[in-house]
């Protein structure tokens, strides 16, 4: 199709080699919940099972020794993906992990009475609730930066937003509902300029396009392997060097510490292992490397136009059937979120679903934002570099047929 | 069971009945209710179940809220079957609606036009809303309420 053809990495996916749901063929649309897993992630996992199991950074055998090297080798190919130096990257168990991390390593350290927590209201869960208990605990105050009608973040909404008493500014790079890309190097130029720290929910930004933490002038960055063809339960808090030096760990144990004694005096390791206590998921870690690695030799640029072009192709095809509403036309990510008339979002994906395609109805964990919407919920189709417009056909297909009483007739 | 019940097209027809006129869809004000918050957490369905029982009879069952096809139809018929029941019949009818959401045999007569649910173990991350209003009835019939 179009400018850019991917279609040739389908066949690194065994989830796309012929899999059906419901009998028929598996359309997988929901990326912004999970990403397949390319065989030389699989592979990666597998050999550590297979050839590779040990401990890292504690072993006297040779074998901890090329796996631990490997190991920390994940951080220089995550800093180069990210645009920032190796030892800025912290393990964590995924975004949830590395945001719980931030929030509770700087904010309940930085934070107190008068300062403010600025963020939107259409964050995930996860950027959100973290913070609540921040505030609940420090004292600080959450603060909201309007969102345009459409449903963005702009930067002049986020300088009329500021004040002396802004500590942390958070927002997602990409909203998980409506996939708009926020002005990153711009909001992180009005934080510095009020002297605040400005921290990214990279969650549903970092698998789909380049991001540069030196460039952009980015404090903070989180997010999970699982998003970018990584095995879940690995992910990263990326924080700028002299900001990790002074933040706590969140958790504290073997692995973080260079020696304590019995009087209770702790010795913690350097940035990054300070925050690494206990051993954490090896095979998930190596996995992430390989997938940062993968999407690197496919190259972020061809997969952001990519999935610009095909999310266009869909929303066009969308705004031709009387039934759809689209919330996010402009938007410039794969995730597309609409409603079919008169059907409740989550029987529409149900029957979606006994039509092969693989979506999500609700929420999208972004609880405050159907009170934007003006809606209870939506469906959510989310693309990546591997679907291609013949799924963006299926998907019309099974659109047209979208009723209420289609959706019953599931049940029957 | 009735045979009418078995035709696909009858089923149909009464999940789409009572979603799209879903019977005791209304909260009251009346003393002498008790009423229970269902959110579910994992999908969007949002509703509250209203009930009042005395001497052991249910006099009353009321919901209202956000909720899919499903949860809405089968809330309505849950309501509309339980009322006037005492609440030990009651019970008896929701054990054998479990045991038919859980795919599991049940006596298709106790259980009227609720039998249009007999599939739903089918699809089973929507069993949740097939059952939100039936565990909002049990909550009230336990003498719970959300309000005190």
């Amino acid at each position: 199709m179009g400018t850019v053809d991917l279609s040739v990495y389908r066949k690194d996916f065994p989830m796309l080699d012929g899999k059906t749901m419901n009998g028929h063929p598996l359309v997988y649309f929901d990326n912004a919940a999970t990403t397949l897993k390319p065989r030389k992630v699989i592979d990666t996992v597998l050999k550590y099972y297979e050839e590779e199991t040990t401990n890292v950074e504690r072993g006297d055998s040779a074998l901890s020794a090329l796996v631990s090297a490997k190991y920390e080798n994940v951080r220089k190919i995550i800093a180069k993906f990210i645009g920032c130096d190796p030892e800025e990257v912290v393990y964590t168990s995924g975004a949830t992990g590395a945001l719980n991390l931030l929030a509770e390593g700087y904010g309940m350290k930085f934070l107190s009475e008068g300062n403010v927590i600025l963020t939107t209201e259409e964050e995930h869960a996860s950027n959100l609730l973290p913070w609540f208990r921040v505030c609940e605990r420090t004292g600080a105050k959450m603060r909201y930066i309007p969102l345009t009608e459409e449903g963005r973040v702009t930067e002049e909404n986020v300088r009329s937003s500021m004040d002396e008493h802004v500590k942390i500014v958070t927002l997602a790079g990409v909203s998980n509902v409506l996939g708009y890309e926020a002005p990153l190097k711009g909001i992180a130029d009005i934080a510095h300029e009020y002297g605040a720290v400005f921290a990214v929910d990279g969650a549903q930004a970092v698998p789909h396009f380049e991001l540069n933490m030196k460039e952009m002038g980015i404090d903070f960055l989180s997010f999970s392997s699982h998003k970018m063809c990584g095995p879940s339960g690995a992910g990263v808090l990326y924080g700028r060097k002299e900001l990790l030096e002074k933040m706590d760990p969140a958790n504290l144990g073997g692995g973080s510490n260079a020696r304590f004694d019995r009087y209770g005096k702790i010795i913690l390791r350097e940035v990054p292992d300070k925050f690494e206590a206990g051993t954490q998921p090896i095979e998930g870690i190596l996995g992430m490397g390989a997938a940062a690695e993968y999407l690197m030799e496919i190259g972020m640029d061809k997969i952001h136009a990519y999935e610009k072009e095909l999310r266009d192709y869909l929303v066009k095809r969308m705004e031709e059937l009387p039934n759809v509403k689209v919330y996010n036309p402009d938007a410039e990510t794969g995730i597309v979120t609409f409603n079919v008339e008169g059907v409740f979002p989550q029987d529409a994906g149900s029957y979606l679903s006994s039509r092969g395609i693989a979506l999500r109805s609700g929420q999208h964990c972004a609880k405050i934002l159907p009170d934007f919407l003006k809606v209870p919920g939506t469906v959510r189709a989310s693309l990546y570099f591997y679907n291609t417009k013949e799924e963006c056909d299926t998907l019309i297909e099974a659109l047209k047929t979208c009723t209420v009483e289609n959706a019953v007739d599931i049940f029957i | 069971m009735n045979s009418m019940l078995k035709d696909p097209g009858i089923l149909r027809e009464i999940i789409m009945d009572h979603y799209q006129y879903p019977r005791n869809k209304e909260l009251t004000e009346d003393k002498g209710y008790k009423k229970v918050h269902m959110a579910s957490d994992s999908c969007i369905d949002n509703i509250y179940v209203q009930g009042k029982v005395e001497d052991g009879i249910i006099k009353d069952l009321r919901f209202d809220g956000i909720g899919c096809t499903i949860s809405t139809a089968s809330t309505s018929i849950l309501s509309e079957m339980l009322k006037g029941k005492t609440v030990e019949e009651a019970k008896h009818i929701m054990q054998e609606y479990s045991r038919m959401i859980s795919g599991e045999p049940f006596d298709e007569d106790l259980l009227e036009e609720a039998v249009a649910f007999q599939n739903v173990y089918r699809q089973p991350n929507r069993v949740h809303c097939a059952t939100i209003g039936l565990h909002g009835i049990e909550r009230i019939l336990k003498g719970e309420n959300d309000d005190e």
